[in-house]
């Protein structure tokens, strides 16, 4: 069951991707380029989809609980480290170079590009990366401070 | 133009529909980044519905197409970018779908400024691409 609602759910959200044109790295870059021919429309999307969500997100906060009675953590919503900032910055340089982030990269796997294939293994590389980084750093030096679990400075 | 606005609109409520399913029914976020980081990475335990979702999320553009688009860089591009990418949405636990989208979603402060920073620094990144002397970068 849980991988029928899983698979329904990547649809919606993979149909939403193709329909909004979120998967069209020049329609990306043309709405990231404010100084240029802006086209402001994919702010459209994400405050549809941030629109929808938000019930969901206020149900299962409110009650510990998804719809099938099972308890759900939500992350946490407060901190706001090094990691956090710096990992950000990094992804905001690389969907500025391509246009391309995560769920885009994969659905445009499905028009064969050699491209599509570059970018997608390229992420996944460095995603291994991180993981391989933080698991070899301390908790006291730069490549501990990299851990997205490293302890605040003190 | 209008069109424009209107897909942009209607895609952003389906994606919204997927967050929000992915939630209700199987108690996840639906952050791309993290399910793929953790698919590729083997992590022991309900594997099932992450590879599900991925399926999901790649169906209807293998059933209906891409429609038209344009890649703004070659693969040496790409291969940076894709790197950055990975890395950076790893570290910084989520991307534009697990912070932009559900985080805000949530009423995360975390989120926010998650979302603020690569949302300018992105900008800034095209900004410099585009309209000054970084241009061959294009």
């Amino acid at each position: 069951m849980a991988f029928v609602t899983a698979l329904v759910a990547g649809a919606l959200f993979g149909l939403g991707l193709v329909v909004s044109r979120m998967v069209d790295p020049q329609r990306v870059l043309g709405f990231l380029d404010v100084a240029g021919h802006w086209n402001p429309s994919l702010a459209f999307t994400m405050g549809g989809a941030v629109l929808v969500a938000a019930p969901a997100f206020l149900y299962v906060r409110r009650r510990g609980v998804d719809l099938t009675g099972a308890a759900v953590a939500l992350p946490d919503r407060f901190r706001i480290d090094r990691a956090l900032i710096g990992g950000s910055a990094l992804f905001g340089i690389g969907w500025g170079l391509s246009g391309i982030c995560p769920g885009p990269g994969l659905v445009l796997l499905t028009g064969g590009s050699p491209r599509a294939v570059v970018f997608v293994a390229a992420l996944i590389a460095g995603s291994l990366l991180q993981g391989w980084v933080a698991s070899r750093g301390s908790a006291t030096g730069w490549l501990g401070r990299l851990r997205h679990d490293a302890p605040p400075r003190a | 133009m209008t069109s424009d606005y209107w897909r942009a609109l209607c895609g952003g409520l389906l994606i919204g529909a997927g967050a929000a399913a992915l939630l209700l029914l199987n108690g996840r976020i639906a952050g791309i980044s993290g399910i793929l980081g953790n698919a590729v990475r083997g992590r022991a335990g309900g594997q099932g519905w992450r590879v599900a979702f991925l399926l999901g999320l790649v169906l209807p553009a293998a059933v209906f197409g891409l429609g038209s688009i344009g890649f703004a860089q070659g693969l040496p591009g790409l291969a940076v970018s894709g790197l950055l990418v990975g890395f950076g949405t790893r570290l910084g636990s989520g991307c534009t779908s697990g912070h932009g989208v559900c985080g805000l979603a949530n009423l995360s402060p975390r989120s926010l400024a998650a979302t603020a920073t690569f949302m300018a620094v992105a900008g800034l990144t095209v900004f410099f691409v585009r309209h000054s002397g970084f241009a061959w970068l294009s």
